[in-house]
C-alpha cells in the first residue's frame, strides 16, 4: 500500500470515524446537561427570541463600531483568514470535484492561480495571527497547547495545498498524500480542541441571541 | 474556612447547555480585554475577562466537560487547589463589575459576565467572598432581608420621617395595593429623598400603592456576593410581600443589579412565573409620561445621562430614560458610547463595597470623567443610586465640578400640579 493509498483509504476512514464520533460525543455531552427554565416574563415573543438568536449568528461576525479602534488588527486578520480558508475549500477545483464525487453537487470553481494567491494570503494571515498570539500579552496569557496545535493542524493543509499546486519539492502523488494526511490530522483533532468552534460558534451565538432577546438586552 | 472542592462543585452544579457552550467555545482571541475598563485602564492582562474564570474553566473541564474522564485520566486538568481561587479573588470580585461589555464584544457569543456570576457562586461556596464585601452585611441581610440590618419598626419610622420631612403622604404596610415600590440600601443610607420622590410620583398618578416593610429592600447584596441562599431569601421575601397585597406591579428602585434579580431571576428562584409585572422606575416613568398618567413641566437645561449597565445593556431599558429626558425638555448631550455600549461607573457588581478596590475604581472613573468633560455639561443624570454614589465618590476624589443627580428626583421635582 502506497502512502497515497493509505491516505485515501484507511487513513481517511479512521479520520472520518474519529471526527464524527468525537463531534457527536462532545455535542451530546453539552446538550444533555440539565436546562434551567426561564420563568421571568420575556420582553419578546417566542418568534422574537428565535429571530434574536438567528440575528446574532450573523451580527457577531463583526464588532460594534465603538470597539473597532482597539481590535481592528484582530478583526481584519481573523476575517482574512476565515474568508480565505472558505474560498480555498469551496472554490478550489479539486475540492469541488471531491464534493461532487461524494454528494453529486457541483459548482464552478476559481482558477488555480487565484486559489494559490488566496492560499498565500491566508497563510500569511495565519502567520501574523500566530505572532500576535505569541507576542500580545493578553493572548499569550490565554493561550494553551490547544491554540498552537489547532493552528498547526489548519496551517499544514494550506501549506501542503500550495506545495501541491506547484509540485515543487516532491512528486504529485507524494504531495497529494501529504496534503490528504494533513487534512486528516485536522479532522482527527477537530472534535477535541478549539477547532470545534467551527460548529460551536453558531450554537453559542444563537443561545446568547435568544437569551438576550428575552431581556431586550443589547446584541 | 475555605472549601475549594465545594466551591468548584458549586460552580459547575448549575451548569446548563448555554454555560457549557460558552465554556467550550472560547477561541482565546482576547478581544474581551479590550472592552473591559480594568484592562483598558491598566493594560494588565490579568484583567482579561475570560481569564478571570480560568480556575473555574479548569474545574468544568475536569468535572463536567465532554472529555472530563480524559482530563482526569491523563491529568490534563488537575484539581483546583486552594491557592488558585484565593489568588483569583481580586479578579472575580475586585475587578469585575459584571457590566457585560465583554459579553457585548465576544465574537463567539459568550456571556462572560454571566460566567463570572456563576464563578462567584463557587467562590462563595468555597468561603472566598472578600470579607469587607460581605462580612456583617450578609449576616444582617440573612437575618432581616436588609443589608443594613434594619428592622421592620425602624423602616416604618424611617419612611414616615422621610414623608414628613418632604411633605409627602407615605403609604406603609397597607393590606392591598396595585404597586409595591422597593428601595435600594444606598437610597436608605445616602439618598433618602429618592423614596420621597417615588411616593410623590405614585401619589401624583393616583395609584394604589404601599411600601411593604416585609419586602422592602431589593438591594440583594447576596446576589453580587455569589451567595445563592441569601439571594433567594431576599428575593422570595420581596415576592411574598408583593403577593400578599395582590400587587399588579413590583416597582424596582434606581438600582441596576436589583432589577436584574427581580426582573429576570426572581421567577426562576420562586419556581413559577410571577403574578405581577416587574418594572424599573424609569420604565414606569416613561410609560406614565407616554400614556398621560404622569404630567411633567419642562425643566430646560443641558445635561448628560449615564446608563446603568444592568438597566440598559443587560436589561433592555435603554430607551426609557431618554423618553423621560425628552419630555422634560432636557437638552441631552450623550456620552461617547452612550446607551448599550456605555462604560460602567466602576462600582457595579458590588465592587463599590470593596475597600481595596478603590484604586481600580478610580481608574475606571477616569473614563467616565473624560467622557462627561467632553460633553461640556455640568450635570450627569442616572437611574441607579449605585452608579450615582460611585460617580459622586469618584468626583469628590478628583475635585470634580459636576453634579451627579437622580432622574427619578428630577421627575418628582417637575410634576405638574
Amino acid at each position: 500500500m502506497t502512502l497515497l493509498e493509505f491516505a485515501r483509504g484507511p487513513g481517511l476512514q479512521v479520520a472520518l470515524l474519529i471526527m464524527i464520533a468525537g463531534c457527536v460525543w462532545r455535542l451530546t455531552a453539552i446538550l444533555l446537561l440539565r436546562r434551567r427554565p426561564h420563568l421571568g416574563a420575556s420582553r419578546h415573543s417566542r418568534a422574537g427570541r428565535v429571530a434574536g438568536g438567528i440575528a446574532m449568528v450573523f451580527t457577531r461576525s463583526l464588532p460594534r463600531r465603538t470597539f473597532w479602534p482597539r481590535i481592528a488588527s484582530s478583526v481584519i486578520l481573523s476575517t482574512v483568514f476565515h474568508v480565505g480558508f472558505a474560498i480555498i475549500i469551496l472554490c478550489g477545483a479539486p475540492h469541488i470535484l471531491l464534493i461532487h464525487q461524494i454528494t453529486g453537487i457541483s459548482w464552478p470553481g476559481l482558477p488555480k492561480g487565484i486559489i494559490v494567491l488566496v492560499s498565500g494570503v491566508t497563510l500569511a494571515s495565519m502567520i501574523a495571527l500566530l505572532f500576535r498570539r505569541m507576542l500580545h500579552p493578553v493572548m499569550r496569557l490565554l493561550s494553551t497547547i490547544d491554540d498552537y496545535l489547532s493552528w498547526l493542524t489548519v496551517f499544514l493543509p494550506i501549506l501542503t495545498g500550495i506545495l501541491l499546486s506547484g509540485e515543487t519539492i516532491a512528486g504529485y502523488e507524494t504531495l497529494l498524500a501529504l496534503h490528504i494526511l494533513s487534512v486528516e490530522l485536522m479532522m482527527v483533532w477537530l472534535p477535541f480542541g478549539k477547532l470545534m468552534h467551527a460548529g460551536l460558534v453558531f450554537a453559542s451565538r444563537a443561545a446568547m441571541g435568544v437569551n438576550f432577546a428575552r431581556k431586550g438586552a443589547a446584541t | 474556612m475555605t472549601d475549594v472542592a465545594a466551591g468548584m462543585r458549586g460552580f459547575v452544579s448549575n451548569f446548563g447547555p448555554t454555560a457549557a457552550l460558552a465554556m467550550e467555545s472560547c477561541v482565546h482571541c482576547g478581544r474581551c480585554a479590550e472592552a473591559c475598563q480594568f484592562y483598558v485602564q491598566t493594560e494588565d492582562p490579568r484583567y482579561t475577562p475570560i481569564h478571570k474564570i480560568a480556575p473555574f474553566k479548569q474545574a468544568y473541564e475536569r468535572e463536567v466537560g465532554p472529555f472530563a474522564f480524559v482530563y482526569r485520566l491523563f491529568g490534563l486538568a488537575p484539581k483546583v487547589t486552594e491557592a488558585e481561587p484565593t489568588k483569583w479573588q481580586d479578579l472575580i470580585y475586585d475587578s469585575c463589575n459584571m457590566c457585560g461589555r465583554c459579553s457585548l464584544i465576544c465574537p463567539m457569543g459568550i456571556d462572560i459576565a454571566d460566567l463570572v456570576e456563576q464563578a462567584r457562586h463557587g467562590m462563595c461556596e468555597a468561603g472566598l467572598v472578600p470579607t469587607d464585601f460581605l462580612g456583617v452585611l450578609e449576616e444582617k441581610e440573612h437575618a432581616t432581608g436588609s443589608p443594613f440590618g434594619l428592622t421592620t419598626a425602624a423602616l416604618e419610622k424611617m419612611l414616615h420621617d422621610i414623608g414628613t420631612r418632604h411633605g409627602v403622604v407615605m403609604h406603609v404596610d397597607e393590606p392591598t395595593a396595585d404597586i409595591i415600590p422597593t428601595v435600594s440600601s444606598i437610597d436608605l443610607k445616602t439618598y433618602p429623598s429618592s423614596m420621597a420622590a417615588i411616593a410623590k410620583i405614585l401619589n401624583h398618578m393616583g395609584a394604589s400603592w404601599t411600601f411593604r416593610t416585609d419586602g422592602f429592600d431589593a438591594d440583594n447584596v447576596s446576589l453580587t456576593a455569589g451567595d445563592r441562599i441569601g439571594q433567594r431569601s431576599v428575593t422570595l421575601g420581596v415576592i411574598r410581600a408583593a403577593k400578599a397585597c395582590g400587587a399588579k406591579v413590583l416597582l424596582m428602585p434606581e438600582c441596576g443589579h436589583s432589577f436584574t434579580e427581580m426582573r429576570w431571576e426572581a421567577a426562576n428562584q420562586s419556581g413559577a412565573a410571577l403574578p405581577f409585572r416587574v418594572l424599573q422606575i424609569t420604565e414606569l416613568l416613561a410609560e406614565g409620561i407616554s400614556d398621560g398618567r404622569i404630567r411633567v413641566n419642562k425643566a430646560p437645561q443641558t445635561a448628560t445621562y449615564h446608563d446603568a449597565c444592568q438597566l440598559s445593556r443587560r436589561g433592555g431599558a435603554t430607551a426609557a430614560p431618554r423618553i423621560i429626558l425628552q419630555a422634560l425638555g432636557v437638552d441631552l448631550h450623550e456620552l461617547e458610547d452612550a446607551g448599550d455600549a456605555n462604560w460602567c461607573c466602576g462600582g457595579g457588581g458590588g465592587v463599590a463595597l470593596i475597600k481595596r478596590a478603590q484604586p481600580l475604581r478610580d481608574m475606571a472613573f477616569q473614563i467616565k470623567q473624560r467622557q462627561v468633560e467632553a460633553t461640556g455639561v455640568a450635570t450627569v443624570y442616572t437611574s441607579c443610586s449605585g452608579c450615582r454614589q460611585t460617580l459622586d465618590h469618584g468626583g469628590k476624589a478628583v475635585g470634580w465640578n459636576k453634579t451627579v443627580a437622580s432622574l427619578l428626583e428630577l421627575v418628582a421635582d417637575n410634576l405638574k400640579d
